[in-house]
């Protein structure tokens, strides 16, 4: 495939780069994505240690709201850029004659007046709660009102001891779109067809809605997490709903398992009758903690049982990840 | 007729843009003198959402009779249906050799999105 | 008094928390209505309920609603949510496009004729509505999810639903926490989602304290300083509740106390909790000792709001 960089000199980086990431290629890094449903079953702490098993691979953190792989990665970052996502309103003290009518209009009560230090009034626009409608630009009688690039936060690109990091930070009070989790995934793609890395392994968000979405699409392979407690059993139903409307192959890991073994086995169960390879069994163990705490993944810490069952599950992946490939060609 | 091509920059040269909502340029070309015209497609890269949507209504005030990308997503697919304007999914490659297998018949009309939408 | 339960991280044991509090709270008032009146009742009917039930829990993650789980309520989610999108009057459109230039979310193609609407892109701000020059816009009902409201365990519960595939949970979370139907109440307990994007925020806006859970972990200590700066930018007291003490180290005690953040309560690492909990079991409901903790621990948030309210919050 013809390197579109060099034919085409008006191309940024990153739009080369995912020219790249979305041509055609028989070589395409194979995308790996660690998913739960429900938060706090492992799926972090299970990427990290897959993060030190593979042995050619990118890494993304596409938990934008709450990244956390990054933590046990030590990343030295080498690219931050901002993100910009929607627009968002603001007021021009000056021309502002404080009538109101914006926050009358205003349908998600992001305008409220406030008083300068001469007692001067005027209003000011909550960039949390604005949604960049412009509604109130419209109204504004004064034309002191207008629209910017809403910034919503920053990503960045950092090498770390397992390959290169992609990941980002959304800011307090975003729309979780999924825009951004594209991007990170996108830009981790394209790192791994540069590099010639030959797996792309994603640590993704909770939940089933749209960052969710945006992380699994186009994966080769989606690994569910998940713990045997009600709710986490609940949101893996609507998990491998989500998945399955996907198309896309599945496999589950049970976290903790001892933790109640009537509910591990109704997990076992609901895979089995779904065609859900349980591809590994984690025990509950203290070790998880304290990998962590020393900034390291669980198979770097010593031999804990639990790390040699997350090596045992690192060779069911693979094989499964070949047998998918295999049923490709 | 005329015709659009999401591209990565604005030549007969440059390469065809793959995605259809976040490509940088839309180029209108009229076939079969292949006169020339590229727009930005700011729209379409800088939207949170809709991005297809956005770059199907730059297509439509081009007045496109068809268009041509790499992969077309749900909203942007139903967008221009709605316009009544025809789409056509290419492999990689410039906008010209894109144009060559349009002209030659080999590229098929799509009769839906083929790739989920892009949240 | 509304206290919102939150955290950075996902799995910290805020709707354990939620629930465990919100049932030991509803039977402390219960207990003392029964000194009171003599005879307890905790039938799940609305009219036995009338006039006892005094604390609610709001269960605000309609992405993931949980707190079903443990309280195995009688009543589903089962009135819709809707919200407005426009409607174009075909005879009275012109097909000029303004509606669509002005459309910020992309939910209007103009066309030769009438334009296209793209529903799930709508936010329902009423621009389109607005500009039409011939208003040719009316805005009508969409539904996006369902809420349900009952009472239960001595409580008045609300949770909702985001329908699968709808983009923005707002316009839910709203219903939820709307308590215009509600008998009164003297405390609401709000279940919020994992995190700190706009449904997380739209869940503590209007909350009198926020209790931020975490875990005494790195993960949990990243994520709680999220946490914190969220609620910081809301401006609303708050307070830490460590779950699963002793399972790490002191990191996120030492972040409090430099931070002058009051940690209000620390839940062991005990796994009868756990196990517990793993079962859906609503564990302050059997065990004394936890629920007079809670109880407690809601004595202190009060003490909390006092202080903030004189000294101008933290």
């Amino acid at each position: 495939m013809s390197n579109p960089r060099a034919s085409d000199p008006c191309l940024t980086e990153d739009q080369a780069a995912s020219n790249r990431s979305l041509g055609a290629s028989s070589q395409a890094p194979r995308q790996l994505v660690v998913l739960s449903g429900k938060g706090g079953t492992g799926k972090t702490s299970v990427t990290a240690s897959l993060a030190a098993l593979a042995p050619s691979k990118v890494l993304a953190d596409c938990d934008v709201d709450a990244p956390d792989l990054h933590l046990v990665m030590d990343p030295v970052p080498r690219l931050r850029e901002p993100f910009f996502s929607g627009k968002e309103a603001y007021v021009l003290p000056k021309l502002c004659a404080a009538c109101g009518v914006c926050a009358e209009y205003c349908r998600f009560n992001a305008l409220y007046e406030v008083q300068g230090p001469r007692g001067q009034r005027s209003y000011q626009v909550d960039p949390i709660a604005c949604e960049g409608c412009g509604f109130c630009l419209q109204v504004c009688p004064a034309e002191a009102i207008k629209l910017k690039e809403a910034e919503r936060g920053e990503w960045f690109i950092s090498d770390t001891r397992h390959g290169p990091l992609v990941h980002a930070r959304l800011n307090v009070g975003g729309e979780n779109s999924g825009k951004l989790v594209t991007l990170v995934r996108e830009q981790a793609l394209a790192l791994a067809q540069e590099n010639g890395a030959n797996l792309v392994l994603v640590d993704g968000p909770p939940g089933i809605g749209c960052p969710a979405i945006a992380s699994v699409t186009g994966a080769d392979l989606v690994l569910l997490v998940t713990e045997p407690t009600v709710s986490a059993e609940h949101d893996l139903e609507r998990a491998i709903q989500l998945v399955h409307s996907f198309s896309l192959p599945l496999a589950v890991c049970i976290n903790k398992f001892d933790l109640n073994l009537d509910l591990a086995e109704q997990i076992r169960h609901l895979c089995r009758s779904r065609g859900i390879p349980v591809v590994g069994e984690l025990c509950y163990d203290t070790a998880v903690t304290k990998a962590q705490i020393h900034g390291q993944s669980i198979v770097e810490h010593g031999g804990s049982v639990v790390a040699e069952q997350i090596r045992t599950m690192w060779e069911q992946i693979q094989q499964r990840l070949e047998t998918l490939e295999k049923a490709k060609a | 007729m005329k015709i659009a091509v999401t591209a990565s920059g604005p030549e007969l040269t440059s390469p065809v843009d793959q995605r259809f909502g976040r490509a940088r340029y839309v180029v209108f070309v009229d076939l079969p003198g292949r006169t020339l015209q590229a727009v930005e497609n700011r729209g379409g890269v800088n939207a949170a959402q809709g991005a297809g949507v956005q770059t199907a209504q730059t297509v439509i005030d081009g007045k496109a009779e068809a268009v041509i990308s790499g992969h077309c997503g749900p909203k942007a697919f139903r967008a221009l249906a709605a316009a009544g304007i025809r789409v056509y999914l290419t492999p990689p490659g410039s906008v010209a050799e894109a144009l060559d297998r349009f002209e030659r018949g080999e590229l098929n009309e799509a009769s839906g999105a083929d790739v989920d939408g892009h949240w | 008094m509304k206290i919102a339960i939150a955290s950075g991280k996902g799995g910290t044991g805020k709707t354990t928390l939620a629930v465990n509090l919100a049932v030991a709270l509803g039977r402390q008032r219960s207990a003392v209505e029964e000194e009171q009146t003599g005879g307890q009742d905790f039938t799940d009917s609305r009219e036995a309920m009338d006039g006892k039930v005094a604390v609610g829990l709001l269960d605000c993650d309609v992405e993931e609603p949980n707190c079903h789980l443990y309280l195995k309520p009688q009543f589903a989610a089962d009135q819709t949510v809707n919200v407005l999108i426009p409607q174009v009057d075909e005879e009275a459109c012109t097909g000029c496009g303004l509606c669509a230039r002005v459309c910020e979310f992309n939910a209007l193609l103009a066309l030769p004729a009438v334009p296209l609407l793209l529903p799930e892109l709508c936010h329902a701000c009423g621009v389109c509505a607005y500009v039409c020059p011939n208003k040719a816009i009316s805005e009508v009902e969409r539904p996006v999810g369902q809420v349900g409201a009952g009472t239960v365990e001595g409580l008045y519960f609300r949770f909702g639903a985001l329908n699968v595939g709808e983009a923005r949970a707002t316009p839910v979370i709203r219903a939820v926490k709307d308590l215009s139907g509600a008998p009164a109440l003297d405390t609401v307990i709000l279940d919020a989602p994992p995190g700190v994007a706009c449904p997380a925020v739209e869940t503590m806006r209007g909350a009198d304290y926020v209790l931020l859970v975490t875990e005494p972990t790195p993960f949990g200590l990243h994520d709680l300083e999220l946490a914190v700066e969220a609620t910081r930018e809301l401006g609303l007291p708050f307070g830490v509740v460590i779950n699963r003490a002793g399972v790490g180290d002191s990191r996120v005690s030492d972040f409090c106390r430099t931070q002058n953040i009051p940690v209000l309560l620390e839940i062991p690492d005990d796994r009868q909790i756990a196990e517990a909990c793993s079962r859906g079991q609503v564990f302050s409901a059997t065990n004394k000792q936890f629920a007079h903790k809670l109880c407690a621990l809601v004595s202190r948030v009060q003490a909390e709001i006092g202080i903030a309210t004189t000294s101008g919050g933290r």
